[in-house]
């Protein structure tokens, strides 16, 4: 090699080195504002869900756990309170006029009390609940299962999800809670309607009266302070469009990861 | 390595896929380091086991106010020791976070955007990870250039010898890697980054229901997520030293080889 292509190169050099460090001191900011960047990160969502599912079958069930396991202190994230008049009123009588509609997508929209939930095929299971900020606990959760209740409405054919309304006022939008889960999750058999935690009727910290548990994905999946649950061929036309009150801000629909 | 060719410009040391593959590895530890630390504050500490019990961490960052100023101060607690580490860990830029600004993608705190970063990252970084192996077996350059050989375990105690002087060590340099740095490569390579694809996938609840025997062989989710942070550690340690002794051996020598695939032996033109 000559001088010249080596100078060329050193020049190539400093200059690779110079973008490396430009990359690496605002440059991932800025991708991370722009439109396109974050679409092209999230491309890998559908990637994750596909591999995910096609390893699983549609039964295998999130680990069980034993009495021993139970966290002598399970935390509350997110609401812990719900200051909505609303919830307030009906917590203030014991969530006994509570209902619950089923509506949407079905064949026979129904409201439940508690009482009629806890007639539903239930289960009870001690599971890990693993948040999104990369926390773990342990708890016990009892409830009806969701295959059990969606047998009795009959979603419509062109149901695809099913979208948890929740009570609790997030921000200052005025915009609640919810969530959504496509079949394979309200099928499985551990995906519940939970009224009890740890023994007993469900806490308000923990989402009285009622909350979702969907074991295989993250925390912020698992709707509390239910009002209403609808079902739905898609999910655009509700609040952000994106399924769900964290997935409206920047998180992943499929919270299996 | 490839034999020696009597020429100007000397050995040619590194093939294209590895040169590829060693600058894309870079880039995307760097995203991975980043985006995992910013994963990493929005619950700074670390457990051991399945749950992350309140109070049983060995490892949590804190902000605090100092009682008797009444200034904000970083608290890093190890092992139950406190560690003042303000400006760094635990308190940084004005704000409670576990990790600097300068030092989690992106800067500001913003859990879903690490998410992102993370998890699309993930992928690139296994594939160029597996890429590289696959060349590594199909070419046998992991047989020839990385596989420690029976005399160069005998030899180790010189080879750590050298290590302590500068000239030995770029002498050695010229000879292709010393047995030392092969076990260091085969350990990143074959224990490390490994270590870090299981226990990442342990995060995942869906791939714990799948795989309930892989969180078992961790000790738990918690024990993962500890590990997961230990090995990253580890990685940014080897990445340390690598840089190190490429400044020590002569760095404009061993860039330019890891750049254009030439070492060029330090000759009397220097």
């Amino acid at each position: 090699m000559k001088r010249p292509v080596s100078q060329h190169r050193r020049r190539v050099l400093l200059r690779l080195l110079g973008l490396g460090s430009l990359f690496a001191l605002g440059g991932c900011d800025r991708l991370s504002q722009s439109d396109w960047f974050p679409r092209l990160l999230g491309s890998a969502e559908r990637l994750n869900l596909r591999v995910h599912r096609a390893l699983a079958r549609r039964s295998t069930l999130a680990t069980e756990f034993t009495e021993a396991d139970l966290s002598a202190r399970f935390p509350s994230n997110g609401t812990y309170r719900p200051a909505d008049a609303d919830y307030q009123a009906l917590a203030a009588r014991g969530f006994a006029t509570w209902r619950l509609p089923v509506d949407g997508l079905v064949e026979q929209p129904r409201r439940y009390s508690l009482a009629e939930l806890r007639t539903l095929p239930s289960r009870t299971q001690i599971t890990r609940h693993d948040c999104v900020e990369g926390w773990s606990a342990i708890a016990k959760w009892r409830g009806a299962r969701l295959s059990a209740l969606l047998d009795e409405v009959r979603p419509l054919p062109r149901a695809r999800f099913v979208v948890f309304h929740c009570f609790d006022t997030m921000d200052a939008t005025g915009a609640r809670y919810y969530e959504s889960i496509d079949f394979i999750d309200a099928y499985h058999p551990q995906t519940i309607l939970a009224y009890e935690w740890n023994d007993q009727p469900l806490p308000v910290p923990y989402g009285a009266p009622l909350r979702l548990r969907v074991e295989r994905q993250l925390g912020y999946k698992m709707a509390k302070y239910l009002r209403r649950i609808e079902l739905v061929e898609s999910f655009d036309g509700i609040n952000g469009g994106r399924g769900g009150y964290w997935e409206d801000h920047g998180y992943e629909w499929y919270a299996g990861i | 390595m490839d034999a020696p060719h009597p020429i100007r410009r000397g050995f040619y040391r590194h093939r294209l896929p590895v040169r590829i593959t060693h600058w894309l590895n870079f880039l995307f530890l760097v995203v991975m380091l980043g985006s995992g630390l910013q994963i990493f504050n929005a619950h700074p500490a670390l457990y051991w086991g399945e749950r992350s019990d309140p109070g049983q961490a060995w490892l949590a960052t804190m902000a605090r106010t100092d009682l008797a100023d009444g200034e904000r101060q970083g608290i890093t607690v190890l092992f139950g020791r406190e560690f003042d580490t303000t400006g760094v860990l635990g308190y940084s830029d004005g704000t409670p976070r576990g990790f600097p600004a300068w030092a989690t993608i992106p800067g500001d705190r913003w859990l879903a955007m690490g998410r992102r970063w993370h998890l699309f990252f993930a992928w690139l970084f296994v594939l160029n990870g597996l890429a590289y192996i696959a060349w590594g077996i199909a070419s046998r350059h992991l047989r020839r250039d990385l596989w420690v050989r029976g005399d160069e375990i005998r030899d180790l105690p010189h080879t750590v010898r050298s290590h302590l002087s500068l000239r030995s060590l770029r002498a050695d340099a010229e000879q292709g890697y010393n047995p030392l740095q092969k076990i260091s490569y085969l350990v990143v390579v074959f224990v490390l980054a490994p270590l870090m694809l299981l226990t990442g996938l342990t995060m995942s609840p869906w791939l714990d229901a799948v795989f309930p025997a892989l969180v078992t062989t961790f000790d738990g989710r918690q024990s993962a997520r500890s590990i997961h942070f230990i090995v990253a550690f580890g990685l940014v340690v080897f990445t340390v030293v690598h840089v190190l002794m490429v400044i020590a051996v002569g760095p404009v020598r061993e860039l330019r080889a890891m750049i254009t695939g030439w070492f060029r032996p330090r000759g009397p033109h220097g």
